[in-house]
């Protein structure tokens, strides 16, 4: 008897496997919609990825179970991360972070940490750039700073996206690493915070490429240095004969200072092995369409992608490094309360 | 003389059947997302994006904002029939629409609200083809302390104008400023008010507490005067909407001036509620019969109705020429385009051209569409007041909680709107003001935002609101909308005086 229920099992088996193009056949599946929160508001970078995937998965059919992008941008996205924690065992709910992953919970004492959370993949890395307008004489990010330091202290200003998060973080870093000083201006949005310095309202911003790249190609700004450990791997012609390769890193122009920006995947707490590697598994079909990427190339993203063990030891690296850059900045809740 | 070829080849894009048919689905979805309470046109937009992945960029940019034009269309149903805005400019139609309404007069309050929506937007679109580049680098002189004079303006020509005791409009909107000032505080990223509750991370939303105050109050009053409902007596026939068109040309000066102020509004980007506001304070102003504002006067919904939809159609052009949204739904378009393949800025009118005029030119035809589309619907929508109120209280009931849920998915949120539809009653029965605490829960965040962002560029400097002829001049604009009663009336002693 038992023989034969093995027997009809291996056949089952071989039939699904035959009824499925890919060889992986996994697990788990959602049974019912799954939600896909963004813990920022609508039109963001984070909201502009998860629409890409949404739009990928819907196009390339790649989700039996339709996927809804919800915007929970409350508390600087301590909303969606709140509701992702309290939504334990619940396999239908994933969500898309920022860097706020990690400063959120420092600068507002908003109770969550990344470990609270399942990790299930990192998507690509967002690069920072040092800009200024093009109608502006520095040329190099040297010229620049030095511009800075001989201006009276805090006359230059920084714009960037919300307070005392990834863009301040790399201001006062910048501050620190060449004993200048900003006035750093906090504004709603990346794009906003683009045209702000297009209309000569800021000096400089660390604006992400795909937030800056219309203003580049139109000849408005003026990319000085990335803030990356080597340059980004683009080289096809942006303006000027320019490509994104051709910015050197702040780090070769004297300004030391590396900051990349996680765009990962978690899940709610208590997920199985199978869920995880189910929204593993859906997320290489999507990186492995031309819209995907595509949408790298416009944005000019860091393609790292990592998953498991590794995923999580950089987490680990990065969550550490957060407390220190924001506890040199004194942005930490206890300190500014 | 280029632009009129370009706008030309646009219409052959725009008019091929396949974008035609997309053209009248997203209108009529669009004034179904209008008519529901919360729902609204970004939230709208934002759901159907996925859509339209399988469709040419230019028929999914005509998709989408005929949805756009249709929840701005719908947007003014509600306001004028249950008292219920459903999207922050239609908050100063419901000034005059809903008397209108309740004086048996909703034909004719829906003819005019679609038609001068219509105008506004066409005037919006003209100007869109016409100086285009010209009105995109105006946009680029405003940093906050500009955008702050606005903001300002907005709020002085608000307060100067208002019938009610200066004290009764100062305690509503301080109320409403300190409702805005739940949440985060952007500029030190810091919680305030939220008392260690989650619930109010996010601050209070401006639909939750509108259909509260509106909605929720106005059924509450109702109840207590005995469960009539009225403007029953409304006609229900198209000829309701040729008598109106009738009546309408003698208005054309505040046509005129709310489609100016809409398109400027659109374009700083400020947006169209301020627009809205500013508009029907500066109409209740200058016009002959001011006086009667408020109690059910024409003028009075076609001055914020024009000026809403020029700037919501205004705030297109800095969307597409400098990747600043206007409008929250601006910014889903936005993040549609980037998925299209398409990079708004500068160079997108010199790469994609043909995007460009298909979406303008479909802008021209979109909103011709609705305007037929919705005026055919206006005996429809009026005879619904015909409805027994017993039967109808409970549906707005019930529409107005799945509009509150359905902005945030949370059920907190529809007891938040209860309280706020009581807050509301009490506060009609003291004979405060529900406009100013509405309009201070719109803009008081991002006046504030906007003040703050200024001084840290000045370093703590008020100069800063008079460094430059365009920020001087709104401000001083704002001052005199401020004092203008106490202007007038000195002005009139000091007549008395000499003569």
């Amino acid at each position: 008897m038992k023989h034969a229920a093995h027997t009809a099992l291996g056949a089952l088996a071989a039939i699904c496997a035959l009824g499925m193009s890919a060889p992986a056949i996994a697990a788990w599946e959602p049974v019912r919609p799954v939600e896909f929160i963004v813990p920022a508001g609508t039109g963001g970078g984070a909201d502009q990825m998860a629409r890409t995937i949404q739009g990928i998965v819907t196009k390339h059919n790649l989700m039996k179970q339709p996927l809804v992008v919800i915007n929970k941008s409350g508390g600087a996205g301590g909303e969606g991360f709140l509701d992702v924690k309290s939504s334990g065992g619940n396999p239908h709910k994933i969500i898309i972070t920022l860097s706020n992953l990690f400063t959120t919970p420092l600068a507002t004492g908003i109770p969550f940490s990344w470990k609270d959370l399942t990790p299930v993949a990192m998507l690509a890395l967002d690069e920072f750039v040092l800009w200024v307008n093009a109608e502006k004489p520095y040329k190099t990010a040297k010229e620049y700073i030095e511009a800075v330091k001989a201006a009276p202290a805090g006359s230059m200003k920084m714009g960037g996206t919300g307070s005392k998060q990834e863009d301040q973080i790399i201001t006062v870093a910048v501050e620190k690493a060449t004993g200048s000083k900003f006035t750093y201006i906090p504004y709603k949005g990346g794009g906003e915070v683009a045209v702000q310095l297009v209309g000569n309202h800021v000096d400089s911003t660390v604006n992400n490429p795909i937030e800056a790249v219309a203003q580049w190609r139109g000849g408005k700004l003026r990319p000085l240095c990335v803030f990356d450990a080597q340059p980004m791997a683009y080289d096809e012609q942006i303006a000027d004969g320019k490509s994104w390769k051709d910015i050197p890193t702040c780090k070769s122009q004297g300004l030391d200072m590396e900051y990349v920006m996680l765009r990962g995947i978690f899940m709610s707490p208590r997920a199985t092995k199978d869920q995880i590697e189910y929204y593993v598994e859906l997320f290489k079909k999507v990186r492995a369409t031309p819209e995907w990427q595509d949408f790298m190339k416009s944005g000019a993203f860091n393609t790292t992608f990592l998953t498991g063990a590794d995923y999580a030891k950089w987490l680990e690296t990065e969550d550490k490094r957060h407390q220190t850059l924001m506890k040199d900045a004194g942005f930490l809740a206890a300190a500014g309360n | 003389m280029e632009e009129l070829v370009n706008l030309f080849h646009g219409f052959a894009v725009a008019l091929q059947p396949f974008n035609i048919m997309v053209m009248v689905v997203g209108i009529v979805l669009g004034v179904l997302i209008g008519v529901l309470p919360g729902l609204g046109g970004a939230n709208g937009v934002a759901i159907l994006l996925p859509l339209t992945f399988s469709m040419s960029p230019t028929s999914a940019i005509i998709m989408l904002s005929c949805i756009y034009w249709g929840a701005l269309f719908g947007g003014a149903i509600t306001s004028i029939l249950f008292n219920i805005p459903g999207e922050p400019w239609s908050v100063a139609t419901t000034f005059d629409g809903y008397p209108m309404a309740q004086k048996g007069k909703a034909g004719e309050a829906l003819t005019a609200a679609f038609t001068s929506s219509f105008v506004g937007a066409l005037f919006a679109v003209v100007m869109i083809t016409l100086v285009a580049p010209l009105v995109a680098s105006f946009a680029l002189q405003f940093g906050p302390a500009e955008k702050f004079a606005v903001y300002f303006l907005a709020f002085c020509s608000f307060v100067g104008l208002s019938k009610e005791p200066p004290f009764k409009t100062i305690a509503a909107m301080m109320i409403g400023f300190a409702l805005a000032a739940v949440g985060l505080d952007s500029i030190t990223g810091q919680l305030r008010l939220t008392f260690g509750m989650t619930h109010l991370l996010n601050g209070f939303d401006f639909l939750i507490a509108v259909i509260g105050l509106f909605g929720i109050g106005e059924i509450l009053l109702t109840m207590e005067e005995g469960l009539a409902f009225r403007g029953g007596n409304a006609k229900i026939n198209l000829r309701v909407v040729l008598q109106t068109w009738k009546e309408l040309p003698a208005y054309w000066i505040t046509s005129l001036r709310s489609c100016l102020i809409g398109c400027w509004m659109g374009v700083t980007p400020a947006g169209a509620t301020p627009a809205s506001f500013m508009s029907y304070g500066i109409a209740k102003r200058v016009a002959k019969k001011g006086n009667n504002f408020g109690k059910g006067e024409i003028e009075g919904v076609v001055a914020p109705e024009t000026a809403a939809h020029a700037a919501g159609t205004a705030a297109l052009l800095p969307m597409l020429s400098l990747g600043v949204p206007g409008s929250p739904t601006a910014a889903v378009l936005l993040g549609g385009l980037l998925i299209w393949g398409l990079q708004p800025g500068p160079m997108l009118f010199v790469e994609q051209k043909e995007f460009v005029w298909g979406l303008i030119a479909s802008m021209y035809l979109g909103n011709i569409v609705g305007l037929l589309v919705v005026l055919t619907c206006v005996p429809v929508f009026a005879a619904i007041l015909r409805v027994p109120f017993s039967i109808i209280a409970p549906l707005i009931l019930v529409l107005c909680a799945i509009g509150a849920y359905s902005v945030h998915s949370s059920t907190f949120d529809v007891v938040l709107m209860l309280v706020f539809g009581v807050i509301g009653y009490l506060l009609k029965k003291a004979n405060y003001p529900l406009a100013p605490l509405v309009l201070a829960i719109v803009l008081g965040d991002k006046a504030e935002e906007a003040f703050r962002q200024s001084l840290l560029g000045s370093q703590g400097s008020l100069g800063i609101f008079f460094s430059n002829t365009l920020v001087s001049s709104i401000m001083v604009l704002g001052l005199i909308a401020l004092f203008w009663s106490a202007i007038q009336q000195g002005y009139t002693r000091l007549r008395g005086a000499t003569a």
